[in-house]
């Protein structure tokens, strides 16, 4: 895989050239920053070079949502990301977003609105689905073709959002055995990184949430781990480790599957 | 009956429904020291809501052994009621079963009040097991001990009595309509399908004994369930009446939108304005409030609709069997933050009825006192403990607000997470990297 052919224009580039993308990618602080992260945000932008989707990132004028700190209780740096964030892209004139986070979709589809950001904000494997719907894009079974893969529910895009088909029409288009956890969905556990438990250690308990989520995940007895949230790929990539499984289990996520199967 | 019984049942139904109320009063009251909140839209969406998940029981059936069981106990109870009407009006008049001119109707009700009797005392027989001798886990957590567990098992007690003390006035009943008697007033009415096992017990004994049994069973049901209504404000089990309420006014937005401050929004603004006056006095009868305080540090800090949550708690703790902090042995529980808000909002209002209507600071407060900061920095806000709720209870938002008093008050996040927000300030990541290398993914291999 080259990453040499990587198209990604940004919204100033955009401008300059007087040209409007279709879509904004937000891509968050993990896929700009994250090692593991960085690789769902390449997946994405093969999948949406080949489909030839018009779209730009802000780039170094993307910031965080505030996210984690409006879930650490801090309201105030939390606000002051979302109007600085809001002023940019009200500047470039932004309609839609899509983002590979559920985070990032979250809080621009939830709390951005009442602050003055008013967008149609996507999940990528929302986004994915439609580009499938709309024929711009084919996915076949590939290498995927009868592997048992099994769906880690992010909560913030599940229960948050009550989405829990798109990444699931997605995997089954790769022809893959899509296999249910004993909690998924609406009863899905948490990977233990939300709330802002990503940057910090957990409080004093007898085992940590990502073990007990791994191991749900597992007795499935999956190839195939898939996520998509990069904060949920983090934690559940340390608890195969730490079950010492990585030879046998992989945790990827949807993005990363179709860009895989069709060899990006 | 005499007119004597009359009036003393009358003296007795005031007495019993008027206390009610009055704690009732009470109980609105407290639930109006909360801040305002509008959940008045909609109104479709939360008829429906309530609908559904109150009265259809809709959530319930997600576990479906104890969901089957309690629609049991919930549909005998609604039903079993309209023989209470009766009996009210027979206290009150001293007629006897005056329903009974429904003749053929009459012995479809009897007879299925009765069935539903010995059905309501079968699941609660099975839920005793359940809490007692199988210990299903939830009904063993640390906030469970003394007088929660002990509420949990005199409610099932009660239900027990009052089932039973009604099939037995029925049998009671049932004899005496047979019985050769000059003036027998017992008319012959109603079928007894579950009583009529018991009446052979009353075979020997004389007119005037079984009449004794009947006699003393009514009262001691009518009583007993002038009692229970009265137990149901110190008890867990006001779920009963406040499902209905509680469900109607629960949040309607996604689970994962968490409301924005106001206030700060507009603090926000004048600092991103270049043209605001940092030091400009506020307009007269401007509108805008300063809030006392960020976020909650006590009950009077949450909303109305929170505190309406923690009364209609009924420690069933599915919300603290399915919260990933709580499975892995951390202190938070979703269901010991409801019971802690409640037992303290009980405290603040006692302190005001003993301080003629104004709370006097008792230097406690929710927070620290009730709630322990471990607990609140266990939530990874997954909303797990939301969508288990049967009846739409939402312990997520106090956690929520109360970070929000630690962190925008006291400045008491943990260590990581001031860390965090710094580097958010600085640079616009949780972590520290510039935000200038934003872009630097593209060019790596």
């Amino acid at each position: 895989m080259s990453t040499e052919t990587l198209k990604v224009p940004t919204m100033a580039e955009m401008m300059a050239s007087g040209k409007q993308p279709d879509v904004l990618f937000w891509v968050g602080c993990a896929g700009s920053f994250d090692d593991r992260a960085k690789k769902i945000t390449k997946a994405f932008v093969k999948i949406l070079n080949k489909a030839e989707v018009n779209f730009a990132v802000l780039g170094t004028e993307e910031s965080c949502t505030g996210d984690p700190a409006k879930r650490s209780g801090n309201e105030f740096l939390f606000q002051m990301q979302a109007m600085t964030n809001i002023e940019v892209m009200n500047a470039y004139e932004i309609k839609k977003i899509v983002t590979a986070c559920p985070h990032c979709f979250n809080t621009l589809k939830n709390e951005y609105p009442s602050l003055g950001g008013n967008y149609e904000v996507m999940h990528h494997t929302q986004f994915l689905k439609s580009l499938l719907n709309e024929g711009k894009l084919t996915i076949e079974g590939g290498k995927f073709k009868g592997k048992k893969i099994t769906f880690h529910d992010p909560c913030y895009l599940g229960r948050a959002n009550d989405v829990y088909e798109a990444p699931r029409d997605l995997i089954r288009k790769l022809e893959a055995e899509l296999v249910e956890m004993r909690k998924c969905k609406q009863n899905g556990l948490c990977c233990g990184a939300g709330g802002a438990q990503m940057f910090k250690e957990p409080e004093k308990g007898n085992e940590d949430v990502n073990i007990r989520r791994t191991e749900q995940a597992l007795e499935e007895k999956p190839e195939i781990i898939a996520a998509g949230c990069p904060f949920c790929n983090t934690m559940l990539t340390d608890g195969v480790k730490a079950k010492e499984k990585e030879n046998d289990v992989t945790v990827l996520d949807v993005a990363e599957l179709i860009a895989n199967a069709e060899d990006l | 009956m005499n007119l004597l019984d009359n009036i003393f049942f009358a003296l007795l139904l005031a007495a019993g429904i008027g206390f009610f109320a009055f704690n009732v009063k009470k109980l609105i009251r407290n639930i109006k020291l909360g801040k305002d909140v509008n959940r008045t839209d909609r109104s479709s969406e939360r008829w429906k809501n309530m609908a559904m998940i109150a009265l259809g029981q809709q959530k319930m059936v997600k576990k479906p052994i104890a969901g089957f069981l309690h629609i049991l106990v919930y549909v005998g109870f609604v039903i079993i009621n309209i023989e209470v009407l009766e009996i009210i009006i027979d206290g009150l008049f001293g007629t006897h079963r005056v329903f009974s001119f429904m003749r053929s109707l009459y012995d479809i009700l009897i007879g299925s009040f009765e069935i539903l009797a010995a059905l309501v005392i079968f699941a609660v027989v099975v839920f005793w097991i359940r809490r007692n001798v199988i210990k299903i886990q939830r009904f063993w957590k640390p906030e469970m001990k003394g007088w929660p567990k002990n509420d949990g098992n005199i409610i099932l007690y009660f239900e027990t009595v009052l089932m039973l003390l009604f099939l037995t006035m029925n049998a009671a009943d049932y004899t005496l309509q047979y019985m050769n008697e000059a003036n027998n007033h017992y008319v012959q009415a109603g079928t007894y399908p579950i009583s009529s096992f018991i009446a052979p017990l009353f075979n020997n004994l004389s007119f005037h004994s079984v009449e004794i049994i009947e006699r003393v069973c009514w009262w001691l049901h009518i009583a007993g369930i002038l009692s229970f209504l009265n137990y149901l404000y110190y008890s867990k089990h006001l779920h009963i009446l406040l499902a209905f309420p509680n469900t109607y006014f629960a949040n309607l937005e996604p689970k994962g939108k968490f409301p924005n401050s106001e206030a700060v929004t507009n603090e926000v603004k004048m600092m991103m304005d270049p043209n605001a006056d940092p030091f400009a006095a506020p307009a007269e009868n401007s509108e805008e409030e300063i809030p006392e305080k960020f976020g909650a540090s006590d009950v009077q800090d949450l909303n109305w609709v929170q505190l309406l949550n923690s009364y209609t708690c009924t420690e069933c703790g599915r919300c603290t069997a399915e919260c990933p902090a709580n499975q892995t042995g951390k202190k938070l529980s979703p269901r010991k933050i409801m019971m802690d808000t409640r037992d303290r909002l009980e405290e603040v209002g006692k302190n005001i009825d003993t301080n003629k209507g104004v709370f006097k600071e008792d230097g406690k407060q929710l927070l620290n006192d009730y709630i322990t900061q471990e607990e609140l920095w266990a939530c990874t806000s997954c909303n797990a403990c939301v969508e288990a709720c049967p009846v739409n209870i939402d312990p997520l938002s106090i956690i929520m607000d109360m970070r929000r008093y630690l962190v925008m008050e006291q400045s008491a996040a943990p260590n990581e997470l001031n860390n965090m927000m710094t580097n958010i300030e600085n640079n616009g990541a949780p972590w520290p990297y510039n935000q200038m290398d934003r872009l630097n993914w593209t060019n790596e291999a």
